[in-house]
């Protein structure tokens, strides 16, 4: 009986205490980030790594995202005689929706993978170690500038993909299937409030932390060897993606 | 002076530090000794505050470390300089950058009195010409030599070497003993060096300790030590398997 109970028990246990790690490792990052000297010239590196360095896959995926909006909105609303809506379709579902959460897994693919890599591979050559021989905190020196840089990074990127989108949508609405161009336009505007764009902001914000601080903490504890830094990895993959959909939900519930 | 009272450390189930307590003397070199996997990193790393013991202390010029938070004792710290087993150099600089590092991020001095030093100490080390090298294009003797520069460039009162020879032929190997005996002459620093090498080690320590099953079975002073009767001792000194070590 004891170890059946046990059995149920540890695994829960286990998530308990990982989520208790996780809370003093942000804690952590706030306490280090709050603290001169405030190292901008490590921030703008990672700003460039996540941010720059993520662009053409951003672009790339934001205008197909966008093109397949156009043609499934177009046929849908086709059926309704609608089609000049279009372009208020498109742009809801990207800035509401979809170009908040593809541009945050699409980051978390490219950026968040090799975060991981990175600070696991510092860890187990004990990279890690010694900076703390030196006097520098680990977490001030690696960490902080990579979750303020995700913080910065992921928005803009999110906002470039918004764009990128609405473009995509507009060249396979108007370009390719003949919507009207004013209408599509006349339309988005009409309909797109202050609101949508507010919303898509505030996800987009909160997804540049989910990533960054699950990326960041699973390689600063990492396991034993190449195997440990591989399973960290995929690990910060999947609960990044996976955080990033479920907070999604709960945000749209709240700020609908 | 660095004093270990009562020290205790586990992982797990397997206790690698049982109790010890031992005095690393000012302005002297002490070596630790032991078979590989029996704790003597460990034990080094609590010197240093990068890991905690269980329960005992750790006194460094009688500050106990272990009751010390994050800022504090990176201010102790700052005494400390300490050269990786593995050299645990940032793969991501070059060897020029790595051996500036702790001036850059701990000092105040001007980029031209950085590269002055820093060139100073990689001629001195015999890595000329090296500076622009990444680590992964150096060979592990050298990385070794790139991690000894960096745990010397600012003249710390502490060092701590984790096996600064392994790896390295032997006329390296003698040319950074006679490196560490030197420098430490001149700057007067405390030198812990955990090793392997027998017999040199006992031309560079002044005192050597071993550790064995977790505690401090012999600490004397070097000449002592070759001359101990314990069995334990003598039997790694000669490196016979027969004996109270059980070899698996």
């Amino acid at each position: 009986m004891v170890r059946f109970l046990e059995f149920l028990g540890a695994p829960g246990l286990r998530v308990l205490e990982k989520l208790g790690n996780m809370v003093i490792f942000f804690y952590q990052f706030l306490f280090w980030a709050i603290r001169p000297p405030y190292k901008v010239r490590h921030i703008i590196k990672q700003i460039n790594f996540i941010g720059v360095k993520s662009l053409f896959v951003i672009f790339l995926t934001a205008f197909f995202t966008g093109g397949v909006l156009g043609l499934q909105g177009f046929y849908t609303l086709q059926k309704f005689g609608a089609e000049g809506l279009l372009g208020a379709a498109v742009a809801l579902s990207l800035l509401r929706e979809l170009g908040p959460v593809l541009a945050a897994l699409m980051v978390t693919g490219r950026a968040g993978s090799a975060i991981t890599a990175e600070i696991g591979i510092m860890r187990i050559t004990e990279q890690i170690d010694a900076l703390k021989t030196m006097a520098v905190n680990p977490v001030k020196f690696v960490v902080v500038p990579k979750i303020i840089a995700g913080i910065i990074a992921v928005p803009l990127l999110t906002a470039m993909f918004d764009v990128v989108g609405i473009y995509g949508g507009y060249m396979v609405g108007v370009e390719l299937l003949g919507v009207n161009k004013g209408a599509f336009f006349a339309e988005m505007k009409t309909s797109v409030e202050f609101k949508d764009i507010y919303v898509g902001f505030l996800k987009s914000l909160s997804f540049g932390v989910i990533i960054t601080w699950i990326t960041c903490y699973e390689g600063y504890y990492t396991g034993h060897g190449a195997e440990g830094v591989s399973k960290s990895t995929t690990n910060s993959v999947v609960l990044s993606s996976v955080m990033v959909l479920i907070w999604d939900y709960f945000m749209t519930s709240v700020l609908i | 002076m660095i004093e270990l009272v009562n020290v205790t450390k586990r992982f797990g189930k397997q206790v690698v530090l049982d109790g010890i307590s031992m005095e690393f003397p000012v302005g002297k070199i002490s070596a630790i000794i032991g078979r590989s996997g029996i704790g003597k990193s460990v034990l080094l790393k609590h010197l240093i505050g990068i890991l905690r013991p269980d329960s005992g202390s750790v006194l460094v010029d009688g500050l106990d470390i272990t009751k010390m938070g994050e800022i504090q004792l990176n201010e102790v710290r700052k005494k400390f300089g300490m050269l990786f087993q593995g050299a645990a150099l940032f793969d991501s600089m070059t060897v020029f950058e790595n051996v500036a590092f702790p001036l850059r991020e701990k000092t105040r001095m001007k980029e031209k009195e950085i590269r002055d030093r820093v060139e100073e100490k990689l001629e001195a080390l015999d890595l000329s010409g090296m500076g622009d090298k990444y680590p992964d294009e150096v060979s592990g003797g050298m990385k070794k030599r790139v991690g000894l520069a960096r745990a010397l460039i600012q003249n710390p009162d502490i060092i701590l070497f984790d096996e600064p020879t392994t790896g390295m032929d032997p006329m390296m190997e003698t040319a950074i003993h006679l490196m560490i005996m030197e420098a430490q002459k001149r700057f007067g620093f405390t030198a812990v060096i955990v090793s392997h090498e027998i017999p040199e080690i006992f031309h560079v320590a002044h005192r050597v300790a071993m550790l064995h099953n977790g505690t401090i079975v012999e600490d004397l002073p070097a000449e002592e030590f070759q001359n101990s009767s314990n069995p334990i001792t003598q039997q790694f000194i000669s490196g016979r398997i027969d004996g109270p070590i059980k070899v698996a």
